[in-house]
């Protein structure tokens, strides 16, 4: 048993249950599925302790699991969207391009120095708010893509889509975002002023 | 010639695979010419590198959103490990 003498169930809520929370919320944006992928990843770490081979830390072998959680939940909603839900509805913003193909109203200045813009509290939310905006599958795509790092490949075995569909998912969820991000977030406080 | 809105979408599919010679040098000379499209690359790659930082924030042990369970999940999941 001296393998699992460094695991200690008693307290894990205490100590790594808001650490999983975040981790899941950042993923899923919707608290209760993160309350539930939390909860499974405690008590499918209670039943597998026997293997923790204590080469990692407790937290990184609970956040292995719920990696695992986190994949099967995005896999479980692609199979559940309504066929047809994503890839072939139309563009939701109006394209910014005219019939030739050109801006009709480029991006905007976003001016300042944003690199620092990760540091900004109220920056995170309205990400989270404009990444709520898109459909499930366009934000999952992303999520899995930009926020997990995962590459293509695997993102389209779990999206089930091809690899031109994945592109072109992506194509549109960052276009969007980018769009969002530059009403809500940039625009306003230009006018805002400093 | 590449439009703009073959551009952006060019733009968005290199930051997943790398694109064909000739497609690659097409994107780069739309872009020495068409200050919008040069605009649209630094701002979605603004927006990678922010979510990345973002990320590792989050992620990391300490300063974060401060997002937690309630008082409720912690709970009802506290019941749960003690009597699986």
């Amino acid at each position: 048993m001296a393998k699992s003498a460094t695991l200690d169930p008693s307290d894990w809520v205490g100590r790594y249950g808001d650490y999983l929370f975040r981790y899941a919320m950042l993923r899923l944006r919707d608290r209760s599925a993160a309350e539930d992928l939390v909860q499974e990843t405690f008590l499918a770490a209670l039943s597998a302790r026997g293997s923790f081979s204590g080469n990692s830390s407790e937290s990184t072998w609970l956040v292995g699991i719920l990696k695992h959680k986190i994949m099967d939940h995005f896999r479980r909603q692609a199979r559940e969207a309504p066929p047809g839900d994503c890839d072939l509805r139309e563009h939701p913003d109006p394209s910014p391009f005219d019939g030739s193909g050109h801006w009709a109203s480029g991006p905007t200045d976003w001016g300042g120095n944003p690199a620092d813009l990760y540091r900004e509290k109220k920056f995170l939310d309205q990400f989270t708010k404009c990444l709520a905006g898109l459909s499930q599958n366009h934000a999952n795509a992303f999520t899995l893509r930009e926020i997990e790092g995962a590459d293509t490949g695997e993102i389209c075995k779990v999206l089930n889509v091809s690899e031109t569909n994945l592109w072109v998912i992506l194509h549109r969820a960052r276009m969007q975002l980018r769009r969002c991000l530059e009403t809500h977030w940039f625009e306003r406080s230009a006018k805002k002023g400093p | 010639m590449l439009s703009c809105k073959d551009v952006t979408r060019l733009l968005s599919e290199s930051m997943d695979h790398s694109l064909p010679l000739g497609k690659r040098v097409g994107v780069r000379f739309h872009l020495l010419i068409c200050r919008f499209c040069a605009r649209y690359e630094r701002q979605l790659l603004l927006i990678r590198e922010t979510v990345r930082r973002l990320v590792a924030t989050e992620d990391g042990p300490g300063e974060s959103s401060g997002e937690s369970l309630s008082a409720e999940a912690r709970e009802r999941i506290r019941k749960t490990l003690a009597s699986p």
